[in-house]
């Protein structure tokens, strides 16, 4: 059984990390679902001027025409001007990279920013596509037909854990 | 038991041909997914790329300006490609047959058909010949049923008044004709509506209508008491068959909708109306445009449940 990083120890990480890098435009996505938690948890640790915006990648996802649309798509909320601003985008895990794509597309649907920097709580590797996160928490091994995902706790903390790949 | 015609054999959302016999979950991820694409429609950007490369015929065998245009919008805010129809001056005209006219749309590679005609039943004959990757929503089929106006509605309703489960709803006029009405009474019956009222002379009921589970009015100050939404429908003059009224203006006097009858509703009541509306006939003008009314919000609402609709039914 592979040992899984605390998760909230490396949210502290990433905020010492992030912390002087937060400028005057700096703005943060999450990405529903665990990209959210993680991104509500790390933004008022860095006390970032402009509000949380929170996304569901559910109308960009390449994979619609395989496995349609999935139930329960959440509502994207981008509460400041995304054009000229340098975002942080947020997601807990990074493996394939399609979901930060389809993320990117959708971001450039409302304007033109003037960066974007990827932050995520572990990457897993096996990536499909050059994409690449600026801020990690950690690097963690994965075995194949498994699933790393974060999981909010009822209390709200934060805690990552393996499970089985759903199959598809 | 036969397969309900709508579902996939994993029960999902094949084809959008009437709300009756669609269960409460499937009624809920269309509304759930509406209120995501409502985000989509207030962007500056108002478009994503899920139906990219698909085409979609708007197929209107019967006039229709608002519906057919709302659902073109959402097609185009899918990035589907749309192409509009109007049959009653093309290949009816000239003796096609129903199912020859969509053999040879299927040919040009349609995925998606939106359907309105005069018949009752006729978006069901076509969804029943259609390839299995292609889809039919009904746009309204005679008086049977309008389900996506009927979702809107309910969209609507939930919008303002969030829980369905203590709402008294009272639905206006012409039942007999709407099919506006059928769809919405069996929308509002599955979400868990306690009292759906109908309001009408009996001349504008359908034959056993109680069996739709709603109570029978015909004094419309009686059944507007206490009423959390109000329903009024058009008054349809070109289904008219023989004397089933006096005249506009003694059918305004008893069952239009005026600012007096309406105080006898909740004090936070909506209006609603599936429009076109006839002011001054089952809808007075004050009430109209006054501060009750979300007549103007189910138009923009009905893009986002089309669109819903069409990227559910698409992706199974």
């Amino acid at each position: 059984m592979t040992k899984l990083p605390d998760a909230e120890k490396l949210c502290e990480q990433i905020v010492a990390e992030l912390k002087p890098r937060i400028g005057p435009k700096s703005a943060m996505v999450g990405l529903y679902t665990g990209g959210a938690w993680l991104a509500e948890r790390l933004h008022p640790m860095l006390q970032m001027k402009s509000p949380l915006g929170l996304m569901d990648i559910a109308f960009y996802r390449d994979d619609y025409a395989a496995r349609g649309l999935k139930h329960d798509p959440k509502r994207t909320k981008i509460p400041f001007d995304v054009n000229g601003a340098e975002l942080l985008l947020v997601d807990d895990v990074l493996y394939s990279g399609r979901t930060v794509r389809a993320a990117m597309n959708e971001l450039f649907d409302y304007g033109r920013p003037a960066s974007i920097s990827l932050v995520v709580l572990a990457d897993r590797g096996g990536r499909q596509l050059p994409i690449c996160a600026q801020y990690v928490g950690a690097r963690v091994e994965v075995p194949s037909g498994m699933r790393l995902r974060l999981k909010q706790e009822p209390g709200g903390k934060l805690v990552l854990v393996l499970e089985p790949e759903r199959a598809a | 038991m036969q397969r309900n015609p709508q579902l996939n054999e994993k029960g999902e959302l094949q084809h959008l041909l009437s709300t009756e016999g669609l269960p409460r979950e499937i009624l809920l991820q269309i509304l759930d997914t509406a209120e995501s694409f409502a985000g989509v429609t207030e962007r500056e950007v108002k478009k994503v790329p899920l139906l990219r490369g698909k085409s979609v015929f708007n197929l209107f065998f019967e006039p229709s300006t608002r519906t057919r245009t709302t659902f073109e919008i959402a097609a185009k805010r899918l990035s589907a490609d749309v192409i509009n129809l109007n049959i009653t001056v093309s290949s009816q005209s000239k003796g096609e047959s129903l199912l020859d006219t969509v053999a040879n749309l299927s040919a040009m590679q349609a995925d998606i058909f939106i359907v309105r005609h005069e018949f009752s039943g006729a978006p069901f004959l076509i969804a029943r010949h259609v390839k299995p990757h292609e889809h039919v929503i009904n746009a309204g089929d005679g008086r049977h049923a309008h389900p996506t106006q009927g979702l809107l509605d309910l969209f609507t309703i939930r919008h303002y008044k969030k829980d369905f489960t203590r709402l008294t709803v009272a639905i206006v006029g012409d039942i007999l004709h709407s099919r506006v009405a059928r769809s919405l009474i069996h929308g509002l019956t599955t979400l868990g509506v306690p009292e759906v009222r109908v309001i009408a002379p009996q001349t504008l009921l359908p034959a056993g209508v109680e069996a739709l589970g709603v109570r029978v009015f015909h004094d419309m100050r009686e059944g507007l008491k206490d009423c959390d939404v109000v329903v009024m429908l058009r008054l349809q003059n070109e289904r008219m068959r023989g004397a089933l009224l006096p005249s506009a203006q003694e059918y305004f006097k008893h069952y239009g909708l005026s600012a007096d009858k309406l105080a006898l509703a909740r004090r936070d009541a909506i209006v609603m109306h599936p429009g076109p509306m006839n002011r001054g006939v089952e809808i007075d003008s004050t009430v109209a445009d006054g501060p009750h009314s979300v007549i103007l919000p189910q138009v923009t609402f009905g893009i986002a449940v089309r669109m819903a609709v069409m990227s559910i039914v698409a992706g199974n």
